[in-house]
């Protein structure tokens, strides 16, 4: 050991319960924020950090910057009203918030939404994931310093994102699930366009997996960052590549299937050391099993047919009293709608159960503490997070 | 890690050979086909209902006047304004337009200084994307609403064509709630229709299961649902927005299963005309058709004290004397009036005007009057033979059957006309025939050609149906009499029925001739009214009466309404009898 780690030893004292004593006038603590605007934290939240040195002593999240009120608008909105909402609660990957939002509404006014429509949505969903970890990876990347990764997958992103213009009439916000089903199936020669893009960005993310996976820098920075110890993941609620890198093999799409997942081939991808390498390596991982599942999904989804079903007039459904949870696999975690209606026009309740509340608030506060202050915008990366969907 | 690791990166190098992958001219990219991009509105084919306004969750549309689009029957004249301040481009008012005259175009660049400028009507402020062929439009498959109609259940022909049993069995609370499901509210038909009934409120009523809501919204305007509910003309489904999607809402067998629901018992609770206070002014209403009935319902609600004086045995007017039964039941028809009756509502029956009270007694004895006599009297073609024994007017045989009379029905029968009242004659006559004879040989011509005949589309089907032979594009020349019996009836190809200007100027090829073989001829082209108990009050140029909003005559105390003045036709008929009574309550209180 050398001097500097005695040194360290010394300030702060542990607290029982295993915390830092942080006494602030002893001049040996600088309290710093980071955020609400910082790159790192991707989207409007705060890190309020306590630091020793270079090291990070206390973290506190904060929340709060972003606050739309989603929830509570689509309480005054017609069923229908809300799609056209909810898209924002996630602003990367809209379509999972589609899908459970839909489906919700489905299964409380028993609704069965026809074939077409469920490997429609399978397609959009997968085509979400891929598009969320292209642009996540170029996050992480940016995080560590290496700028040009994110310029070469978000050029992948938007490959993706041309596909999305080209099936829903939108880059971001597709909006193409609305309760009942789908707006329409993929135009002609979509599948030709799509694989063509899934060659590109396997050849991108090549080049990705050397120049980030394989690169001394990267890995010096991001292995044994941010451990997450696999005891921790029921005690914190962690769900998807957070959990699975820590060897735990929890996927909503294996464990409670929706859509047409049954009928797809894929395996869930697990990791073994469960620190910000191990992570990104297994999102580097799923996005080669998305392009794969796109592909199955291509192959095996009804051209033609019916889309939507039939739904009673939009203007004046109403839908039964009762409750329900839906829930699906997004890119980081259980992403779910616990939506309650009251027999009236309007939902009664919509609480969105979102992944990044558990991972940016509690485990963030956890995982930040001795933590260098130069890694916290990578470690937060590696936990995929997203503010917006913290306040809903 | 390794010195590999280390050295591995550099191979992004290789970048710098590569060609950039980045767009040179992004002012230039186009939105996909399907791009939601900025809104197009073609103003011909949008009506103005108002939907997209409704279904916007930002509020980012206002229905706005327009130059250059009237207001008119089935066009509110407003038109989409789009807020692009608060638009989302989710496309919901798209989807839900009605005519599908709302798109998106695949463009999304637009650059002003000015804000308000991104505030715009589409289709009425020129942009540059009007044209645009590509962009989101609704999907073929994808409605938020059905657009089909529900079909309501009707007596097979097989079963109806010898009967007078009512042929249209009406909603169950299940279709009836299915088919008000429909409605998008727009309020259109509240325009058209002649009362401005509250359509809208009253299927909303029937959606809710709510039928002493959806009564009272009846009796607002038109205390005779029941009669209504089976024999309206509905031109408010010819307005109805959904129309252009698929089918009209069946507003009529909506109304119609909202008055069949309550017991007539329960009306004077439902509605609470239980303790009415009566005033001393009397008023006297001449005819005991939906007008007189109408006028008659709402002065009463005022106060007044009301005589109904009836030429016929039985009150219900032309409804009664001119509707068939299996159209309209005559105890449906009892029902409404029953109500009437018990608000104190007077009736004196087979009491003609003029003939057995003069009106100026009538003027005496009461502070006003309103006359409403209708159109009993028929019209002649006047052709040769019209004069025949056995050529009938369909009004006189209508009225006959309906009071018990005997019709001399013969084997082969000619109808002349192309209106509804041609379909209920030959109707009637056509079960006649079955039941006399066993079948059915029975011809209904018209001037019109089958497109513009004046009958609903459905009794030219029905009509069909049961036998019934149709003829249209035909005008009657002569009948051919022979030893004094009726031979057929010669007629001429009719070409055009109106001229340039929309007025009655039929044009015939006397070429084109054929010959309808039959024993008995009806002429049901029109009908005649009877005002000579009306002496010295002001005319128009058309030779009706003149009368103000209000329907008063020139004579203060006189208002005069129904068919007469308006119309014909009864849902004309309750909108200007409930008018009438407004008139008279101002007159009286002046």
């Amino acid at each position: 050991m050398s001097d500097a780690s005695i040194y360290r030893d010394k300030f702060p004292q542990k607290n029982p319960d295993g915390t830092n004593q942080i006494d602030l006038e002893n001049g040996k603590f600088i309290k710093i924020w980071q955020g609400p605007n910082h790159p790192g934290i991707t989207g409007n939240m705060s890190l309020e950090l306590v630091i020793q040195g270079d090291e990070v002593m206390e973290c506190k999240t904060h929340v709060g910057y972003l606050h739309r009120g989603f929830e509570k608008l689509m309480e005054r909105r017609r069923f229908i009203q809300c799609f056209p909402i909810c898209v924002r609660i996630a602003v990367p990957e809209p379509d999972f918030n589609e899908y459970c939002l839909s489906a919700t509404f489905e299964e409380l006014a028993g609704i069965e939404i026809p074939e077409a429509a469920q490997w429609m949505r399978t397609l959009l969903l997968e085509m979400a994931r891929l598009q969320s970890f292209l642009m996540w990876i170029g996050g992480q990347a940016g995080s560590f310093g290496m700028g040009v990764i994110g310029q070469w997958s978000n050029y992948a992103r938007d490959l993706v994102l041309d596909r999305f213009e080209e099936i829903t009439g939108g880059r971001i916000y597709h909006m193409h699930m609305t309760p009942g089903g789908v707006r329409g199936l993929a135009p002609e020669g979509f599948e030709k366009r799509m694989e063509e893009n899934l060659v590109e960005i396997e050849m991108i993310m090549k080049d990705i997996q050397t120049t980030m996976f394989e690169n001394a820098v990267f890995k010096k920075r991001s292995i044994g960052l941010g451990y997450i110890d696999p005891s921790w993941v029921y005690d914190y609620g962690i769900t998807g590549p957070n959990a699975r890198a820590a060897g735990i093999p929890k996927d909503v799409r294996k464990d409670y299937s929706y859509l047409k997942y049954t009928e797809l081939d894929f395996e869930v991808i697990t990791g073994k050391d469960s620190d910000a390498y191990t992570r990104a390596d297994l999102r580097r991982r799923e996005i080669h099993s998305s392009i794969d599942l796109i592909r199955q999904i291509l192959a095996k989804m009804p051209k033609s047919g019916e889309y939507m079903a039939k739904v009673p007039n939009v203007l004046h459904w109403k839908i039964p009293k009762g409750e329900t949870y839906v829930r699906s696999e997004c890119t980081r975690g259980e992403f779910g709608y616990y939506t309650v209606t009251d027999g009236s026009g309007y939902p009664r309740r919509i609480n969105v159960r979102g992944p990044s509340y558990t991972h940016a608030v509690a485990l963030m506060e956890k995982l930040a503490v001795d933590c260098n202050i130069a890694d916290t915008a990578g470690l937060m990366v590696s936990l995929h997070t997203y503010p917006p969907e913290i306040e809903r | 890690m390794s010195l590999k690791d280390v050295l591995k990166p550099f191979t992004a190098w290789k970048n710098l050979i590569l060609e950039p992958v980045s767009i040179k001219k992004p002012l230039e990219r186009q939105g996909a086909p399907r791009y939601r991009g900025f809104h197009q509105n073609d103003l011909e084919k949008c009506i103005g209902c108002g939907t997209c306004e409704e279904i916007c969750q930002n509020a980012a549309i206002d229905m706005v006047p327009v130059d250059g689009v009237e207001t008119k029957p089935g066009d509110s004249g407003l038109r989409p304004q789009i807020d692009y301040g608060r638009c989302c481009w989710c496309a919901l008012c798209v989807d839900i337009c009605t005519t599908n005259s709302l798109t998106m175009s695949n463009q999304f660049q637009w650059i002003d200084s000015d804000p308000e400028v991104f505030r715009f009507t589409p289709g009425a402020d020129p942009k540059y994307w009007d044209n645009s062929e590509l962009g989101y439009r609704k999907p073929e498959l994808y409605e938020l609403y059905n657009t089909e109609r529900v079909k309501v259940e009707e007596l097979h022909p097989e079963e109806r064509d010898r009967s007078f049993i009512e042929m249209v069995k009406g909603f169950s609370k299940e279709q009836a709630m299915r088919e008000s499901d429909r409605c998008v509210e727009c309020g259109l038909c509240i325009a058209t229709c002649p009362a401005h009934m509250g359509i809208p409120s009253y299927i909303k009523a029937v959606r809710n299961d709510n039928i002493e809501e959806g009564l009272r919204v009846l009796y607002e305007t038109n205390p005779l649902p029941e009669i209504c509910g089976r024999v309206c003309t509905h031109k408010c489904e010819t307005v109805c927005a959904m129309q252009y999607k698929g089918d009209p809402l069946s507003i009529r067998w909506l109304k119609r299963y909202i008055a069949d629901q309550v017991n007539s018992r329960d009306y004077q609770k439902i509605l609470g005309t239980e303790n009415l206070q009566k005033n001393k002014k009397k008023v006297a209403i001449i005819g005991a058709g939906p007008a007189g009935l109408s006028a008659a319902y709402y002065l009463s609600l005022m106060g007044y004290q009301v005589k109904i004086f009836e030429a016929l045995e039985k009150a219900g007017g032309m409804t009664r004397y001119g509707i068939p039964e299996y159209r309209l039941p005559y105890d449906q028809i009892d029902k409404d009036v029953k109500y009437i009756e018990s608000l104190g509502v007077e009736f004196q029956f087979n009491t003609k005007i003029g003939t057995d009270i003069p009106l100026e007694k009538l003027r005496k004895d009461f502070d006003a009057v309103y006359a409403a006599t209708g159109l009993h009297l028929g019209r002649s073609t006047r052709i040769k033979g019209s004069d025949h024994e056995k050529c009938y007017q369909a009004v006189d045989l209508l009225r006959e059957y309906t009071l018990g009379q005997e019709i001399d029905v013969q084997e082969k029968i000619v109808v002349i006309g192309g209106g509804n009242v041609a379909m209920d004659i030959g109707r009637t006559l056509a079960r006649l025939q079955n039941q006399k004879f066993g079948k059915v040989q029975l011809i209904i011509t018209s001037l019109e050609s089958e497109d513009i005949m004046p009958a609903d589309r459905e009794e030219i089907v029905e009509s069909r149906e049961e036998k019934i032979r149709i003829e249209p594009g035909w005008g009657p020349k002569d009948i051919k009499i022979k030893d004094q019996t009726i031979q057929g009836l010669n007629v001429i190809k009719c070409l055009s029925v109106f001229d340039d200007e929309g007025r009655f100027n039929p044009v015939f090829d006397t070429d084109q001739k054929n010959f309808f073989e039959a024993d008995m001829v009806v002429e049901a082209i029109g009908q005649g009214m009877d005002i000579e108990y009306m002496k010295g009050v002001v005319l128009t140029e058309r030779h009706k009466v003149k009368v103000d909003k209000n329907f008063q005559s020139s004579e203060p105390w006189l208002f005069v309404g129904g068919d007469i003045v308006s119309g014909p036709d009864a849902i004309s008929a309750i909108g200007n009898g409930h008018q009438a009574a407004k008139g008279i309550d101002q007159y009286l209180n002046q």
